[in-house]
C-alpha cells in the first residue's frame, strides 16, 4: 500500500463531522470539491495531494455524488464505517436543512406570480450552469477522438431514443469498457 | 403517507444512475417523479433542481425539497437517506476493494470507458433541464451570459443565480 492511502494522523469522530459539516454549510455555488481539497489537505492534513487525487478518481467512476463518495471514502479511511458516516452526514446535513425550507416556503409561495418570473430567471441560470459544468468536465475528461463516439453514443440514447438512464449506462458504458480493454500485447506493461 | 415506499425506491434507484453527478440521472428523475408518480410538475422539479445546484454541500442536496413535497418533514428524511444510504455503503464496500484491485487490469479500463459515458449523461442532462427551463427569448439570454461568464471567469455560480433571480424578475415580472 502507497504511503498516501495509510491513516496519516489521528482525527476523531467529532473532528470528522465538524470539518465536513463546515463543508456543506459553506460551499455555495457547487465546486464542493476545492471546498474538500483545502479542508482536507491544507487544513488539517488528513491527506495529501496524491491521496486525495487517487480518492477523486475513485469517487468519479462509482455511483453516487462525487463530494458525498468523496465524504464516505475519507471518513472510512480516518475512523472506519463509522468515520464515514459521521462525514457523509455532516456534508449533507446543512444543504438538506435548506432544501428542506426551500420546499415548505415554495408550497406557500411558490404560484405568486413575482416568485414565478424570479424564477424563471434562476432556471435559465441553473441551464447555463449545467452547461458549463458539462463543458469543461468535458474539457478535462475526454483526451481521444474516440472517447467522442461514447459521448455522443450517450446522448443520442438518453435524448434523441428517449432510452432510460440505466440501460443508456449499461450498454454504452459496457462498450466503452470493453473498447478500452486491457491488451494482451500489454500484458508485461505496469497498468496504468 | 402511503407515497412512501415509491418515494424511498425512486430515489435510492436515481442515485445509483449518478454516475458523473446529479445532472446524469436527471432525465429519469424527471421520467419518474414528474410522469410516472406526479408527484410534481416538470415546472416545479426544474425550479428546486435548479435551486438546488447552488446550495451547498453535494448538488443533490434539492432531493430534500421534493421529499418535502410529496410527503413533509418525513418524506424529506426518507428521500435524502434513500438517495445518500445506498450508494454510500456502495461506495464504502467499493472503496475497500478497489484499494484491492491496484494492478488489476481492467480498473483502468472502467475508469477510462466511464469517463466519456459520463459525459454524454451529463450533456443529456442539460438538454432535458434546457428543454423545460428555457421559456422565450429572454431565457436564452439569461443562459447564455451565465455560460460564457462561467467559462471565461471564476465568478461564484450562486452570484450568478441570484443575478437570475433578479434578471427573470426585469423579464418575467415587470411585463
Amino acid at each position: 500500500m502507497p504511503a498516501s492511502l495509510a491513516p496519516p494522523v489521528e482525527a476523531t469522530l467529532s473532528q470528522i463531522f465538524r470539518a465536513f459539516l463546515l463543508i456543506g454549510a459553506t460551499s455555495f455555488g457547487g465546486g464542493v470539491m476545492a471546498y474538500l481539497r483545502s479542508s482536507l489537505v491544507e487544513k488539517h492534513g488528513w491527506l495529501d495531494d496524491e491521496g486525495f487525487v487517487q480518492l477523486l478518481a475513485m469517487s468519479q467512476s462509482l455511483p453516487g455524488l462525487n463530494s458525498a463518495n468523496m465524504a464516505v471514502l475519507v471518513g472510512d479511511r480516518l475512523r472506519g464505517s463509522r468515520g464515514a458516516l459521521v462525514a457523509i452526514t455532516g456534508i449533507c446535513l446543512p444543504g438538506a436543512v435548506l432544501m428542506f425550507f426551500v420546499g415548505m416556503l415554495h408550497r406557500q409561495h411558490g404560484a405568486r406570480p413575482l416568485v414565478t418570473a424570479a424564477f424563471h430567471g434562476v432556471t435559465a441560470a441553473a441551464v447555463g450552469l449545467v452547461a458549463a459544468v458539462a463543458l469543461q468536465i468535458g474539457r478535462k475528461v475526454l483526451t481521444r477522438v474516440d472517447d467522442l463516439a461514447f459521448v455522443a453514443l450517450a446522448v443520442i440514447g438518453v435524448s434523441v431514443l428517449h432510452q432510460s438512464v440505466l440501460v443508456v449506462l449499461v450498454v454504452v458504458g459496457a462498450l466503452a469498457i470493453w473498447w478500452y480493454r486491457p491488451r494482451d500485447d500489454a500484458s508485461d506493461a505496469p497498468a496504468r | 403517507m402511503s407515497q412512501l415506499p415509491a418515494l424511498t425506491w425512486v430515489f435510492a434507484y436515481i442515485s445509483l444512475l449518478t454516475v458523473g453527478g446529479g445532472l446524469a440521472a436527471f432525465p429519469e428523475l424527471k421520467a419518474l417523479t414528474v410522469e410516472r408518480y406526479h408527484w410534481l410538475s416538470f415546472q416545479e422539479l426544474i425550479r428546486f433542481y435548479s435551486l438546488g445546484q447552488v446550495a451547498p454541500g453535494p448538488n443533490m442536496m434539492m432531493v430534500a425539497a421534493v421529499g418535502e413535497h410529496v410527503a413533509g418533514v418525513i418524506g424529506a428524511l426518507v428521500v435524502v437517506i434513500a438517495f445518500f444510504g445506498p450508494t454510500g455503503v456502495l461506495t464504502l464496500g467499493t472503496g475497500r476493494l478497489w484499494r484491492r484491485l491496484e494492478g488489476w487490469r481492467w480498473r483502468d479500463a472502467i475508469q477510462r470507458g466511464l469517463a466519456p459515458v459520463s459525459v454524454g449523461l451529463l450533456v443529456a442532462g442539460s438538454i432535458s433541464l434546457a428543454k423545460g427551463g428555457l421559456i422565450g427569448r429572454a431565457s436564452v439570454l439569461i443562459a447564455g451570459a451565465v455560460f460564457l461568464l462561467l467559462i471565461r471567469t471564476k465568478i461564484n455560480p450562486a452570484l450568478l443565480v441570484l443575478c437570475g433571480a433578479v434578471a427573470g424578475l426585469y423579464a418575467f415580472g415587470l411585463g
